[in-house]
């Protein structure tokens, strides 16, 4: 097959791709910010199973949790899924897998800052709420960014795990090319586009410490 | 009536009872000095004023608002100076935008810092960020300004302009509070000298009260400054 068909073939897998890590972030960037706050929490019952969460999504193959919750539902309670959920599914995984990652990194953040800054906020009468947003955590994401960078730069990558569910993204169409042609180059090509989707993100996180910058 | 009054104010923390027993009170325009050795207790007894620990019992007497002038300054690093003094009126207080702006640059004006209105806490020296806290502070026109220890985190070079702004504000009788261990400044600025010493008040008068007092505790305390 010409390179020029194999990258056309290509390009629906891509879109894909991109489609499911634009939504997992979307999704798993607020949800790890409320595991955070779970894992924080003063009552201990919310702690723990934010803890055991934590644990199990990190613990455990994030293409084992894919398969778990794409065929779980059937397997485990019979109910029977329109063809939409195959996507869904990979959405679900891949939100709940990162946000426990993301969780984690919140926690350092949150817990880098100084209880000064708690208090000057409560002397000035902001309410709780109003400091967790005006005062810590525009604080927390300048110090998580870098680690955030990693985790989303990983993510990219691990889209393409998403071929064990049979999701036509860009890594399950590159391998059923290079299936059909005996030849790799489809695998290639989309190995490219990896690293320059990655390059990519690299350049906009970048971007956004540098806007962060203007202080400390 | 006292503007601020404390009765019988008791504060542990788990075993170690760091106020045993307090009572003061503070009149509109009076500047009261608290001094004292470490672990004497005075920054619980302010902590426990400003709410920023619950006392385990006693009464505290205080209806009007306050400020409170950290140590380490405790800045918004995130903000710029003027968003660091202007947002709480705003937002907590909500006032009039424009008249706490005007305000604002007044305060910056009075500390010396109109040109650092849009400088952030870091690009500031440690002298030049506690006149923004007090600014802050004072932005939210407290009955009351708290200072906890407001020279301590500073070089000595830098002290005396943090001294010079207290004492300005005390010629314009301000009332204030003020946790030190600045002996002489405490001599020269107060109306009043209180001296902590194992949770409990030792001494309470006029500078020359406490500084001419017989008591062995208070005199030894002294001794470390002037020997």
């Amino acid at each position: 097959m010409i390179l020029s068909t194999v990258i056309e073939q290509l390009l629906g897998g891509m879109v894909t791709s991109i489609e499911i890590f634009l939504l997992t972030l979307l999704f798993s960037l607020p949800l790890g910010l409320l595991v955070a706050g779970g894992r924080m929490s003063g009552f201990a019952p919310i702690r723990w199973i934010a803890k055991v969460y934590i644990s199990i999504m990190r613990g455990t193959p994030l293409m084992l949790q894919l398969i778990v919750v794409f065929f779980g539902p059937y397997y485990l309670f019979g109910m029977s899924l329109s063809s939409d959920y195959r996507f869904i599914a990979v959405i679900i995984a891949f939100t709940i897998n990162y946000a426990a990652y993301f969780a984690e990194i919140y926690r350092g953040g949150i817990e880098s800052i100084n209880s000064g800054q708690y208090e000057a906020a409560q002397v000035l009468g902001y309410s709780k709420i109003e400091t967790f947003f005006i005062i810590i955590l525009p604080q927390v994401i300048k110090v998580v960014l870098p680690s955030i960078t990693n985790e989303v730069i990983t993510l990219v990558k691990d889209t393409s795990l998403s071929f064990v569910i049979a999701i036509p993204e860009m890594f399950t169409v590159a391998k059923q090319i290079a299936a059909a042609d005996a030849s790799i180059a489809a695998l290639l090509v989309a190995g490219i586009f990896y690293y320059v989707f990655n390059v990519l993100v690299a350049f906009v996180m970048a971007r956004i410490e540098n806007k962060l910058d203007y202080y400390e | 009536m006292s503007l601020l009054e404390i009765k019988n104010l008791k504060k542990s923390f788990n075993d170690n009872v760091v106020l045993k027993d307090i009572s003061l009170s503070v009149e509109r325009g009076e500047v009261l000095a608290i001094i004292g050795p470490s672990g004497s207790g005075k920054s619980t007894l302010l902590r426990c004023i400003t709410g920023l620990e619950q006392e385990d019992s006693g009464v505290i007497k205080f209806d009007g608002t306050f400020g409170l002038v950290f140590q380490n300054f405790n800045l918004f690093p995130h903000h710029s100076v003027m968003k660091n003094i202007t947002n709480a009126p705003i937002r907590v207080q909500k006032r009039d935008k424009n008249e706490v702006f005007e305000h604002a640059r007044e305060l910056l004006k009075k500390m010396g810092l109109e040109d650092k209105e849009d400088a952030y806490p870091c690009e500031l020296s440690g002298g030049q960020q506690q006149r923004v806290s007090i600014a802050r502070a004072l932005a939210m026109n407290p009955d009351i300004l708290f200072f906890d220890e407001p020279t301590s985190a500073l070089d000595p070079e830098l002290t005396g302009e943090i001294l010079e702004v207290i004492k300005e504000l005390a010629a314009e009788k301000m009332t204030m509070v003020i946790v030190t261990h600045e002996m002489a400044f405490a001599r020269n600025v107060a109306d009043t000298i209180i001296f902590m010493d194992g949770g409990v008040i030792v001494e309470e008068g006029s500078p020359d009260e406490v500084f001419s007092s017989d008591n062995k505790r208070m005199k030894e305390f002294l001794g470390k400054f002037y020997d």
